[in-house]
């Protein structure tokens, strides 16, 4: 049925002009179905108008007369799908020279970009510009589909050097998941369907991507941040404070801070339309009853007072300029975060990006669609988060006093931040004296209060193949998706750094496991639930490991037998083994210790990852470690 | 355990609750546009699930064409009375007075006096700056680039080229002396989710959605009510089909679809198998291609 609950998902197209941005998404409605009948006839009837030949189904998202006229699209527009999973919001973003402005807009509220290119113009400027600026926006998942195969022939080694060439300007910028794909948005090759062109392709369609790509965890369910929008006063007997959760969980009963001011209360009760609740989380709107009578107005800002964002008056920001009328340095400026608004100035740009180079160049101001770093001083104080923590809470928006035009985008950075958004640069201003600190030592069990979550470390053990990473990552999808914070420790995220000196000796494999059960126990330390993979055949070794991590430690045998291990392989190390190429292979060479008291034994031979992932969470319930 | 998703019509419904609330706190007096349709059936749930405990904060304004549906005034007129809702109601009484008529006027002047003038006189004389509609942006093509604040000069004129950029979730509502913007919290919502949504939440609409037999007159594939407020009928011979309208408009201009759907449920899975968009009924959008845009240009909703 069409109409189950689905998740929302929301994704920009970019790309420069004629890249393929309107052929892919008109291709993506088409073959999910999402084109209706008198729409395809107006189609037709315009293609004809046009004098297209077949039917173009960039029209499909081609929207005001003008533009059509002159072949090109001059603003975002939406577009809607629904497939049995998602219900999709595609803002279509052009990529003439309004691109940077019209980019922002569209990419600001998205879980995801697809980034086109053409393989037969290659990597242009504005393809470096596009990434740059998912960067800056903090966007969770990039697909790069590299578009119009069909007029390379194909060829798996253009597609193979663009993505090289792609990857390695991508290395200096922050960017999370970057993911390749080969398409012909004209022809229909792995949009929706995979096509025959392309054999030499085995990864995931873009379809197939935004279908299962997981994006519960864009939302921050961490920090508590709720601006009031407005106070509900409906006669004198009740007061509530109406807004949208921009981050994080608020509970009756417990505690909250006010800010700017620092008053706190205790909430009272959760209303809704529908009767009271026990909590509310982000992006829900809710309205909140304190137990004591505090002057709260629009654009305070409700926390937890062991969790608090900056109050600031003074403070560093990435501006995208969005006005033909350039930045004007101490001219009273309106400045629009959350539901709060203030004055304030723009004392100083520190900087202007190049973001073909990604160089930073000094300048005096910021013309219409340029990048920069400013300073920036408000009239009254800002609540806000840096960005990269918290996207809600850390960007904002400035208007023109004059004009009242919204003339930027603002995020706001912390000191070092230029450093990691551009590798090489040796950013050093000093810290904005006004900062409010964060003050007060907060214990593990403030944090777990925070996650709402018990944080102990499922200590998985066993032998290469028997199933220990898949089970691990099905238990952190299970508790994501449940809102708590969980992080996989395995050779895969530790061998390569932290512990890239050690080697696979009974006196290695012991320091191993020791670093691996100290970071456990830093992460648990947190707030966070980890779940370690690692084969750790040594009794001992667990036994201190155990020992490290205390409390919170519960240590699961991961076992299936060896010939069924081998015969999974899914590294292809047995087989090496074998052949002698690996020593001190654990079950071939090296001894595996089963554990002689497990807290839990999971026989993966006799049921699937899911099965084993299910048991290990009842376990925790049944403890009262996870509720 | 606390479960922290939300559905899409979760996830939409914060968006609209969130705007409703913005629009609410940061204009001196707002109004919302209320055509007894499905989608103003749903914008009123949303205001009441914005402001709950309290009222809706705001008066509903019906622009009455005089050429209504009489179910339409019956189902407004209970609605008010059940939630106690501030409604008025604007005509253009000379032209009703002068008997305006699609049949002779054609559809475009006929709208553009008794919707598009009355509208924007009602705008002007209650001194409203900001007007909140059920407009979606899937409804027809030159919607798709809505804004959710959209930004009329002092004439009640719209130009694309004008309009602010809207970033995250920060609405600039900032306006000059004479300016007003429409407002369009449900813009993301598709034509499902509204069903969905009535569905959901148990939405009193007016019983035209749903399929029963009625006098129509069949010209082609359009099938025209027959009115009763006007002497003028469409051309053809009257005749009882089964049919439903997809959305609400004047008598003579809107067209029904035949269908057989009598719950909320039936017409959704009416929907999930048709495969027509739901303007494509309207008798109001054969004019030109692209007649939608230029209305809007002129001040229509
Ligand atoms: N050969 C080929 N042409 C394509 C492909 N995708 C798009 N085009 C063509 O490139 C031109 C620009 O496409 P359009 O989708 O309008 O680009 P936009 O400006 O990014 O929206 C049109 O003539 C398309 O037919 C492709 O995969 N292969």
């Amino acid at each position: 049925m069409q109409d189950s609950p689905k998740d929302l998902l929301r994704f920009a197209t970019v790309g420069s002009v004629d890249d393929g941005k309107s052929t892919l998404i008109g291709r993506l409605l088409y073959e999910t179905s999402s084109v209706l009948r008198d729409q395809i006839e107006a189609l037709e009837t315009a293609s004809k108008k046009l004098n297209r030949g077949t039917l173009d189904l960039s029209l499909i998202t081609d929207g005001l007369r003008a533009e059509r006229e002159q072949g090109i699209t001059i603003d975002v527009a939406y577009r809607y799908f629904t497939t049995e999973k998602r219900r999709y919001i595609i803002a279509d973003t052009p990529g003439h020279e309004q691109y940077t402005r019209n980019m922002v807009t569209g990419a600001s509220t998205a879980n995801l970009i697809i980034l086109l290119i053409d393989a037969k113009l290659g990597i242009q400027t504005q393809s470096k510009r596009h990434a740059f600026i998912s960067s800056l926006l903090g966007i969770p998942n990039v697909i790069v589909a590299i578009n119009k195969m069909d007029l390379v022939d194909y060829s798996e080694q253009r597609y193979k050097e663009l993505c090289d060439e792609y990857r390695a300007f991508c290395a200096r910028l922050q960017l999370n998941s970057l993911q390749f794909i080969p398409i012909s948005a004209l022809v229909g090759d792995n949009i929706v369907n995979r096509g025959d062109n392309m054999p030499w392709y085995d990864g995931p369609t873009v379809h197939e991507t935004l279908e299962s790509i997981y994006v519960g965890g864009d939302v921050n369910l961490v920090d508590l941040r709720l601006p009031v929008q407005m106070v509900l006063r409906p006669d004198s007997t009740f007061r509530g404070y109406a807004g949208q959760i921009a981050s994080g969980v608020i509970r009756k009963g417990e505690s909250v801070t006010v800010l700017p001011g620092d008053r706190t209360s205790k909430v009272k009760a959760l209303v809704t339309f529908e009767g009271e609740v026990d909590y509310a989380f982000a992006p829900q709107p809710i309205t909140v009853v304190l137990e004591d009578e505090l002057d709260i107005s629009r654009g305070d800002v409700l926390v937890h007072s062991g969790n608090r964002p900056k109050v600031i008056r003074e403070g560093q920001a990435i501006l995208v300029w969005m006005s033909e009328e350039p930045l004007r340095t101490n001219h009273p400026y309106f400045v629009k975060i959350g539901a709060n608004t203030v004055r304030g100035v723009i004392p100083e740009v520190v900087f202007r990006f190049d973001p073909n180079q990604l160089h930073r160049e000094s300048t005096e101001t910021l013309g219409l669609n340029e990048i920069g770093r400013i300073r920036l001083e408000t009239f009254k104080p800002l609540v806000c988060d840096e960005f990269t923590k918290n996207r809600q809470t850390g960007s904002f928006v400035l208007i023109d006093p004059t004009t009242f035009a919204t003339v930027a985008a603002g995020m706001i950075i912390d000191r070092g931040q230029g450093r990691q958004l551009l590798s090489g640069d040796e950013a050093a201003e000093p810290v904005s004296k006004n900062i409010v600190a964060t003050s007060g030592r907060i214990s593990q069990a403030d944090r777990e209060r925070l996650l709402g979550q018990r944080a102990v470390t499922i200590w998985l053990t066993g032998l290469s193949g028997s199933g220990k990473s898949t089970v691990a990552y099905a238990i952190e999808q299970e508790l994501a998706g449940a809102g708590h914070l969980a992080y996989v420790i395995d050779g895969d995220n530790v061998r390569h750094g932290l512990n890239r000196d050690l080697g696979f000796s009974p006196n290695d494999r012991k320091e191993n496991i020791r670093r691996v059960a100290e970071v456990a126990s830093l992460l648990n330390g947190a707030g966070v639930i980890v779940i370690s993979s690692f084969i750790s055949p040594y009794e001992e070794d667990r036994q201190s490991a155990g020992k490290i991590i205390g409390d919170g430690f519960m240590e699961v045998f991961v076992d299936a037998p060896i010939d069924v291990c081998e015969s999974r392989d899914p590294k292809g190390l047995y087989k090496k083994a074998r052949a002698g190429e690996i020593g001190e292979f654990t079950g071939i060479s090296a001894p595996y210790e089963a554990p002689s008291k497990p807290d839990l034994h999971l026989r993966t031979d006799q049921m699937t990852p899911e099965e084993s992932a299910q048991k290990i969470l009842e376990f925790l319930r049944e403890g009262g470690k996870l509720h | 355990m606390e479960d922290y998703r939300l559905t899409h019509l979760q996830a939409l419904e914060a968006e609209s609750i969130h705007i409703l609330r913005e629009v609410a706190a940061e204009f001196g007096n707002p109004v919302m546009l209320y055509s007894v349709g499905k989608d103003s059936s749903v914008l009123v749930r949303l205001a009441q699930k914005a402001f709950a405990p309290g009222p809706i904060p705001f008066p509903l304004l019906h622009v009455d064409t005089s050429y209504k549906f009489p179910e339409m005034y019956a189902l407004r007129d209970q609605l008010c009375k059940d939630l106690n809702i501030n409604l008025k109601v604007e005509r253009n009484e000379k032209s009703i007075a002068d008997g305006a008529n699609p049949f002779d006027l054609g559809t475009w002047e006929c709208c553009a006096q008794l919707k598009t003038g009355a509208l924007v006189g009602a705008l002007a004389e209650g001194e409203h700056d900001a007007a909140i509609g059920g407009a979606r942006r899937d409804e027809e093509r030159s919607r798709a680039k809505e804004r959710v604040y959209s930004f009329r000069d002092d004439h009640g004129q719209w130009d694309p080229k004008s309009q602010r950029p809207e970033i995250w979730n920060l609405y600039n509502g900032k306006l000059r002396p004479g300016e007003s913007i429409r407002v369009f919290p449900i813009s993301n919502w598709t034509e499902l989710d509204v069903w969905n949504y009535i569905d959901a939440e148990d939405i009193p609409i007016v019983p035209l959605y749903f399929a029963a037999e009625r006098e129509v007159v069949v010209q082609g594939d359009r099938i025209i009510p027959v009115t009763p407020n006007t002497d003028k009928q469409p051309e053809g011979e009257i005749q009882r089909v089964m049919c439903r309208y997809r959305t609400l408009g004047c008598m003579p201009c809107t067209g029904a679809i035949r269908s057989e759907a009598t719950t909320v449920r039936e017409i959704i899975n009416e929907m999930l198998m048709f495969n027509e968009s739901e303007r494509a009924g309207r008798v109001i959008d054969y004019d030109t291609d692209g007649s939608m845009e230029q209305k809007k240009q002129d001040g229509y909703f």
